[in-house]
């Protein structure tokens, strides 16, 4: 368990279920006038082994940009991980040489991007871009390799892979790219598999597919998986715990029924209650979030959802402290984003 | 219904796929193949599909920014397919868009003031002051600061951005909208804000909307009736709570189904949809959802008559032996 309050403290108690535990992570991006905005702002949260955790928020919350400092993939020479730690394996990965990167990278951590067209190469047959990580990272030799491919791509749901390796990205639908790009992350067995908003760009009969595919995998292998996801009813059907995010920062983490049940922020209360379901009456009217997050380079030091809901006083200056509330359900205790009990828990 | 403000019967929109020597034609894209609706005043209409079913390209040939191949587009009451783009301006008062992506539909060199009275000076509708005045009064209706008539597009949120693509469309008090994908591109927490200007506004101004998305549960939300579309043609169109609760069409029923539900304590019988939406350019004889599921009765399908048939009042679903059950199939062929 990972207990921090605010950013002074970190009381740190090992456990060993953990797979991954990001704590107090700061990711900066210095802009062309020399300033520095902090995209990623102090979060903590953790993966437990065999498990899914969702991190949920708007665009521009900070929630890719996580992922990104996970792998070290920022892009250079502007974002850099100013602070914090990232446990993966009991190793920080953030003092890892980039030799053990690369090892990581594809090999103990596999990473499913939102576009699959831009994960692919257009210049390579499918069958290369599968054996190219194999050969890297489990020293296969070139024939080895791209018969593990195919049955990577029968793994996943291809039809005919022995004819679909010698084919080209364009050649296949988005679907069935989405899907090479899973068995390029999963080709490694990897420990952790990071999936970046994996069916944003799919359609919904399509989307259901995916998350299915990626579930049942996970259950073969074990492994842990960390989704990225704007929406609220993919986290609701696949994930073990979420992870909200607003402005850059962590302002709720639970288990996923607690969450539903009971969300305490009201950043989270209002992400909830704004989707229209199938059971909300037609034409009625939707409960909204007044506002727009704040520009990335005006976040106040303090509670960035009274920023947004344009109130005054200490909160925007002071960040509160991360509080369980209840077991394993913690919140940003925001005095006027939460109900806080009259005595809060130490 | 009595006179629908927009009727199209059987329309047509085929791009044609050129090759070969010359570039001849050798086939064509059946992107719309044949759809019959009416949308009545004041009325939403929800049109829903996967990508590729040809939904965009039906709202661009309603409002002619693609010259339909075949069939007619009756708008209130007159028929618009042939007319020429002159004579299509003064209907064009009466009926407009609003885009996906607000970055890229609209200007960038253009302040917002003129994005919004482009409309009224293409109509020659007032003088530079009304106009000034009637963009000022728009900005208001939507939302958005009058001041911001004078900054730029880019300048602007993505949510406030789509206030601004709905302030163009009524400038000229229009009777309907095409909506395409409005809210697609919009965080939940705006998405919901710009859902009830909408439904706000359509009240103010009784005007009919064709709401195109792929997000059923928003499109239940916003509409009346809605059409589900799959490769180029309707295959069911029924009132919003009657679709959802009882859907009759094979497709209807998996696209519902895979909705995700905002709620981890719901579990819903799943509907497994495996394969792909086939080629509009080859499009399979019988029917195209059969194909794709395997249907048994594909071959039975091949060469027959697969138009709407109103199963229940106001319920209309293709007469399609591979997607109704047994006994919707028997009412619907005693039917036709």
């Amino acid at each position: 368990m990972v207990f921090h309050s605010n950013r002074e403290e970190i009381v740190v108690s090992e456990n060993k279920d953990n797979l991954l535990e990001v704590k107090n992570l700061v990711t900066a991006f210095r802009l062309e006038n020399g300033d520095w905005v902090r995209a990623v702002d102090g979060i903590s949260f953790h993966v437990p082994k065999g498990k899914t955790v969702g991190i949920v928020g708007e665009s521009g919350c900070g929630k890719s940009v996580t992922a990104m400092s996970l792998v070290q993939l920022l892009p250079k020479p502007m974002g850099h991980i100013l602070d914090g730690e990232v446990m993966f394996k009991g190793e920080d990965l953030r003092s890892a040489s980039s030799e053990r990167m690369h090892a990581v990278r594809g090999g103990e951590i596999g990473v499913i991007f939102q576009e699959p067209m831009m994960a692919l190469n257009p210049c390579h047959r499918i069958g290369k871009q599968i054996s190219e990580s194999l050969i890297l990272h489990r020293g296969m030799d070139k024939r080895e390799a791209l018969r593990e491919s195919v049955s990577l791509l029968e793994k996943v749901g291809i039809p005919a892979p022995e004819r679909r390796i010698m084919e080209y990205p364009h050649q296949l639908s988005g679907c069935m790219r989405q899907r090479v790009v899973i068995a390029i992350a999963l080709a490694c067995k990897p420990d952790l598999l990071i999936a970046d908003e994996p069916t944003t760009a799919l359609d919904v009969t399509v989307q259901s597919q995916i998350l299915e595919l990626i579930e049942d995998l996970q259950e073969e292998m074990g492994m842990s998986t960390i989704l990225i996801t704007h929406d609220l009813g993919v986290i609701a059907g696949h994930c073990d715990e979420v992870v909200v995010m607003y402005a850059g920062r962590v302002v709720e983490r639970a288990p996923v029924t607690e969450l539903y049940a009971s969300p305490q922020h009201a950043y989270t209360k209002g992400l909830l209650s704004a989707i229209p379901t199938l059971a909300t009456p037609r034409k009625a009217k939707l409960k909204t979030i007044e506002g727009q997050v704040a520009s990335i380079k005006d976040f106040v030091p303090g509670c960035r959802f009274c920023q947004r809901m344009e109130r005054t006083g200490d909160t925007l200056v002071k960040r509160a402290p991360f509080i369980e509330i209840s077991k394993n359900h913690w919140v940003e205790a925001c005095p006027k984003c939460v109900d806080l009990p009259k005595q809060a828990p130490t | 219904m009595s006179d629908p403000i927009l009727e199209l019967r059987n329309l047509k929109m085929h791009f044609p796929v050129r090759g070969g020597v010359m570039s001849r034609q050798i086939n064509s894209v059946k992107a719309v193949d044949g759809v019959s609706l009416s949308i009545g005043h004041g009325e939403t209409l929800g049109l829903v599909g996967e990508s590729g079913c040809g939904k965009s390209t039906l709202g661009k040939s309603i409002v002619r920014l693609t010259q339909p191949t075949a069939g007619s587009v009756i708008f209130d009451g007159k028929d618009i397919t042939q007319l020429s783009q002159r004579k299509l301006r003064p209907l064009r008062r009466n009926i407009q868009m609003v885009f996906q992506d607000p970055a890229e539909s609209l200007n960038s060199r253009m302040s917002v003031g003129q994005i919004i009275s482009e409309p009224l000076e293409v109509q020659k509708i007032g003088t530079q002051a009304t106009r000034r005045d009637t963009v000022e009064k728009l900005l208001e209706r939507v939302g958005m600061p009058k001041s911001a008539a004078q900054r730029f597009s880019f300048e602007f949120s993505g949510g406030q951005r789509q206030r601004i693509g709905i302030a163009r469309a009524l400038a000229l008090n229009p009777d309907m909208i095409v909506l395409d994908e409005p809210v697609s591109a919009l965080d939940v927490s705006v998405q919901s804000q710009v859902l009830n200007l909408l439904l706000d506004l359509q009240q103010d101004y009784n005007m009919a909307y064709l709401f195109i998305a792929h997000d059923l549960a928003v499109v239940k939300h916003i509409s009346d009736r809605v059409a589900v579309m799959y490769l180029g043609k309707i295959v069911e169109l029924a009132d919003a709570d009657t679709i959802y609760q009882h859907p009759r069409h094979a497709y209807t029923k998996a696209l519902i189904s895979a909705i995700p539900e905002p709620d981890p304590q719901v579990e819903r019988p799943r509907v497994h949809l495996e394969g792909e939406v086939p080629s509009p350019i080859n499009p399979p004889e019988g029917s195209a959802f059969g194909h794709r599921i395997n249907h048994p009765r594909y071959e039975e399908s091949i060469g027959m008559d697969l138009s709407m048939v109103e199963i229940e009042k106001g319920h209309w679903v293709a007469a399609d032996p591979c997607c109704l059950s047994e006994d919707d199939y028997l009412r619907v062929s005693s039917k036709s």
